[in-house]
């Protein structure tokens, strides 16, 4: 595999067994949190992917980093399958892929100074000295913003926008290639939301890294992603490059969506571009049959029901799940409209 | 007070007795609401927003903070009335809505018992058959299918919008004049928020309720308020009307803040603008104006007074900031215009 | 629901067929002959064996606990002959040592340790949750701190000695109650009140501790909650807010722990009944540890164990129905 491609999913599925019946008290109901999800991250690029509660993309999310073992599919890291590592492949695969979480009050153990937070992947991987150990991490802190002199205090004493720092300071210490963000400023306020992404780009552009980026803000993911997936009931709907999933939108759930965010600008209020999902989300344990978003879809027909539609790539590489998506697709061997 | 105003807030002050010291949440502010209107409140974790909600229904724990000023609502002067005067009010003059409907219905009774609850409180009188064909009716209004049957079911059978649908049903049961919105879709999904932004406005032309919005998503500002206060700290940093906000706001606060959405609204990929540093600690506040170690046009005169609420420009706002009016108005525009 | 039910059932009569065979193996496999302790200290060797064959004590070990198993349905008969006897059924052996199948030994103790067990379960309820609910509607206040100070010495301080420093001090320094002498209640019910109120008290306060301590922390945890907040925004009256919010929440715990705790002391209150001269069902469970009445000892072993599994099974279904979240579908 080139070194275009920095990390990628095949056909990744993930069910989670619950509920119980009989007098044994046997599983009776599957979650299907995620259902064949295929993506590919290119070297030095953001991959959005967004989507409401019970999509399944922080499944996703730890599916990826390995925190969790698919039920089926692959993630291919540097040409190698990741989920057939154990043992010490495992362990230094961990050190090309890390994580940022989203919760900045619990992903920090408050009885570790931040100094050990930040320290301790490269002491666990051993690729550092004991001597060493605290410049490398000092050198950290002041990438990402933090005050070096801070090394030596705990978690509780910073805020939530600084926690956050302290949490993506640790994700770098291994030196990873990829990074997987699971709703990394979700938590923030708004002005401290602005201060984490431009870090974040920065330090995309200084050390070439690429992100999956997990939001369900997409004003956030609009504005860091270079290529977005809309994720519903566990599979991807629509892909594509930011622009034009933003812009032109193919698929009728990403319109919606769309449509539901509140604009900052109170002159386009009560415009009848607002589309009205109806309905609450189907509950991933018994998805509906054929097309997942057909309950809530105004499009949906008997076809929708009966056969589900699968995610095509036109030849822009944009690619939609839909029998009657927004827009015509491009044929492959003609050029966009 | 003119004849439509409903809620009159004056001068009211909270602060809490902590172990680590006094922490004033909410300082000196003022503000009325008249009947029908949507009143936005703006700010993010600690501007003391959430406490003056709660403060409106004298909700605070008496033990641990000290309530001054005056909340007026219906005649009634809220933080000096007799408990049974205030738990009147609660429910039927003045309703809430909260932010995490989750955790906001009694886990233990039916839907439909914590619906028929909050009527009969306030029409002891009534039968329970009628308190039940209420709550069918208030079911249907906010637009729960199948109420007939899902007025029997408890709250954890439902999904989050719907259970806020329910909340909401609670809090205009009784057609109060005054619905405070606290958060009221920050823990929804964006089509979930929208859908109940929507129901809410529905609900306000009907019942004729003014509602005082607190949230700190500037989006649902744009779309729901008619007036907005933005504030910092504890304090009120600038009243406006809702277009004077996006067009021309007039505190470096909101400047900021619209800087950051509006630069977050454009898809090219340049550097957001930002507010520097972190929003306050209430322990320790920066003197003079609480926002000036952040503040990019501060002065000697920002750490050493705290600025008074002030009006700016033409179109009725008001702003608190040392900062001459003509360079308020030039640095809004451009704030805006981004 | 029902298959909830159901279930919890079947796995409970699992559960007390485990508990009855390691029950029997552990005290079959006790260094002790069983046969010898039959018949006192200067036993001929022939009357030890006579006693093993009617016992049954030659058989294998399955095989007794077999005869052990069955003999709890139908009954069980023991020797042949003249010297024949039966335990009717549900029979749990036969103790030498008092002459009298151990089913009627029980059933004559088991109702002292019950009386016992309900004064001071109703007592130590009552105490511990009105004291609790105190010390949350005043926290930080005095009460608060008394309550603290009580639940610690509660729950440090052993029954044998509080009980022995009550019994000391009331019956014999003060003299205001007579020494301990029970009655049943049909017979000499003063009497009865007389000798069981020291034992309920002392009983009821130092377990009460612990339930202060719960009734507190559950009340105070509620009254954190949302829910509670937008009962109070509703207009609610305090009292209403106490009983159908915080209350509701709070005592869900510990109900089902105080069924629990209620089992386990039906199961033979040993200390208690010791200290005050109780003949209930834990006096005659030391009393069989002393004279190694092997059959005593199991006997009240597979009771107490009842007690504690069906009580579990109970208060599994308590759960479901008083926390609605718990309901499986």
């Amino acid at each position: 595999m080139s070194n275009d491609i920095a990390l990628q999913a095949v056909d990744l599925v993930k069910h989670f067994s619950t509920g119980s019946s009989g007098v044994l008290g046997r599983a009776t109901s599957i979650v299907q949190a995620v259902d064949g999800v295929s993506f590919t991250l290119p070297t030095g690029k953001t991959l959005g992917i967004v989507g409401e509660s019970g999509c399944g993309k922080s499944t996703l999310a730890r599916l990826v980093t390995r925190l969790i073992d698919p039920s089926a599919g692959s993630v291919i890291l540097d040409g190698v399958d990741i989920t057939t590592l154990s043992g010490k492949s495992l362990r230094e695969m961990r050190r090309k892929l890390q994580m940022i979480f989203q919760d900045p009050y619990s992903s920090l153990n408050p009885r570790h100074s931040i100094g050990q937070i930040i320290g301790d992947p490269m002491r666990i991987q051993g690729i550092v000295t004991k001597s060493g150990e605290k410049a490398e991490v000092q050198d950290l802190m002041q990438r990402v913003g933090l005050n070096p002199e801070h090394y030596n205090r705990y978690p509780h004493e910073f805020s939530g926008g600084q926690r956050q720092r302290i949490g993506i300071a640790r994700a770098l210490s291994l030196r990873p290639s990829v990074i997987v963000a699971d709703e990394p400023v979700s938590a923030l306020d708004v002005s401290i939301q602005a201060q984490i992404l431009n870090l974040l780009e920065n330090l995309q552009k200084d050390l070439g890294l690429s992100f999956v980026f997990i939001a369900h803000d997409l004003s956030v993911v609009r504005h860091i992603a270079d290529q977005v997936a809309v994720m519903y009931l566990g599979k991807i709907v629509e892909v594509g490059d930011s622009a034009t999933v933003y812009n032109r939108p193919a698929h009728p759930y990403t319109k919606a969506l769309l449509s539901a965010v509140p604009v900052a600008n109170p002159s386009l209020r009560n415009s009848d571009k607002r589309i009205r999902l109806v309905g609450d989300v189907p509950s991933p344990i018994d998805p509906p049959s054929g097309c997942r978003f057909r309950t809530r879809c105004w499009k949906a027909t008997d076809l929708c029901a009966s056969v589900e539609p699968p995610l095509q790539a036109d030849s822009t590489g944009r690619a939609v799940a839909c029998h009657f998506p927004e827009e015509a697709p491009v044929a492959i061997g003609q050029s966009p409209q | 007070m003119s004849p439509d105003v409903v809620l009159s807030v004056r001068n009211l002050s909270v602060v809490f007795h902590t172990p680590d010291g006094d922490v004033v949440a909410v300082n000196d502010v003022s503000f009325d609401l008249r009947s029908g209107e949507t009143l936005g409140i703006v700010g993010e974790s600690g501007s003391g927003k959430s406490v003056t909600a709660s403060s409106i229904m004298r909700l605070n724990n008496s033990n641990t903070a000290s309530t001054t000023g005056s909340i007026i609502v219906s005649g009634v002067d809220v933080l000096t009335a007799e408990e049974d005067e205030v738990r009147r009010i609660r429910g039927s003059e003045v309703a809430m809505i909260f932010q995490d409907p989750l955790s906001a219905l009694n886990p233990y009774y039916t839907v439909g018992k914590q619906i028929a609850e909050a009527y009969l409180v306030h029409h002891p009188k009534a039968s329970k058959s009628e308190a039940r064909l209420i709550t069918l009716e208030m079911l249907k209004k906010v637009g729960i299918p199948n109420p007939d049957k899902r007025i029997d079911e408890f709250p954890h059978q439902f999904s989050g919008g719907m259970r806020q649908r329910i909340v909401i049903a609670i809090a205009l049961i009784n057609n109060p004049k005054i619905l405070i919105a606290d958060e009221p879709t920050t823990a929804l999904d964006v089509t979930v928020q929208a859908q109940i932004l929507d129901l809410m406005k529905e609900l306000q032309t009907e019942f004729k309720m003014a509602i005082v919005l607190i949230t700190h998503d500037l989006g649902v500002i744009a779309e729901a308020a008619l007036d907005v206060l933005v504030m910092y700290g504890g304090r009120i940093v600038e009243r406006s009307t809702v277009e004077a906000l996006f067009s021309e706001p007039t505190h470096p606060y909101a400047w900021g803040l619209l800087g950051a959405v509006n630069s977050l609204g454009k898809s090219d990929r340049g550097a957001l603008v930002t507010i520097a540093g972190s929003p306050p600690s209430l322990i320790a506040l920066p003197t003079g104006c609480s926002f000036n170690p952040r503040c990019a046009y501060a002065t000697e005169i920002c750490t050493a007074e705290v600025p008074s609420l002030r009006e700016v420009g033409s179109q009725e706002s008001v702003s608190a900031c040392h900062l001459p009016d003509d360079q308020i108005l030039l640095l809004g525009r451009k704030a805006a215009s981004l | 629901m029902f298959m909830f039910i159901l279930r919890r059932v079947f796995f409970a009569l699992v559960l007390l067929l485990a508990v009855s065979f390691f029950t029997y193996m552990l005290f079959a496999m006790l260094p002790s002959d069983p046969a010898a302790l039959t018949c006192g200290k200067n036993c001929k060797p022939d009357v030890i064996a006579a006693n093993r064959i009617r016992l049954g004590y030659d058989k294998s070990l399955i095989e007794q606990y077999w005869l052990f198993l069955k003999g709890i349905f139908v009954g069980r008969d023991y020797g042949t002959g003249a010297a024949a006897f039966s335990c009717g059924a549900p029979s749990l052996g036969y103790s030498f040592g008092q002459h009298e199948c151990v089913t009627t030994l029980i059933t004559q103790t088991f109702p002292v340790t019950a009386y016992l067990s309900i004064g001071a379960f109703i007592l130590w309820m009552l105490i511990g949750i009105s004291s609790g609910a105190v010390a949350a509607l005043n926290k930080g206040k005095w009460q608060d701190r008394a309550a603290s100070i009580f639940t610690s010495i509660g729950v440090s301080l052993p029954t044998f000695y509080i009980g022995l420093l009550v019994l000391f001090s009331v019956v014999i320094w003060l003299r205001i109650l007579p020494f301990p002498s029970y009655e049943s209640p049909f017979v000499d019910f003063p009497t009865f009140l007389r000798t069981m109120i020291l034992p309920w008290l002392v009983l009821a306060v130092l377990s009460a501790a612990s339930y202060t301590r719960l009734t507190r922390n559950g009340m105070l945890e509620a009254m954190n909650e949302d829910f509670v907040r937008l009962g109070v925004a509703k207009g609610l009256t305090t009292k209403i807010i106490l009983r159908r919010y915080v209350m509701r929440q709070a005592l869900v715990p510990i109900v089902t722990i105080a069924g629990l705790d209620f089992a386990g002391l039906l199961g033979g209150a040993i200390i208690t009944e010791s200290v005050f001269s109780l003949p209930g069902m834990g006096k005659m469970s030391i009393r069989a540890v002393v004279e190694s009445d092997l059959p005593v000892l199991v006997g009240t072993t597979m009771v107490a164990a009842v007690f504690i599994v069906v009580a579990n099974v109970l208060v599994d279904i308590a759960y479901g129905y008083l926390d609605p979240r718990v309901r499986v579908k």
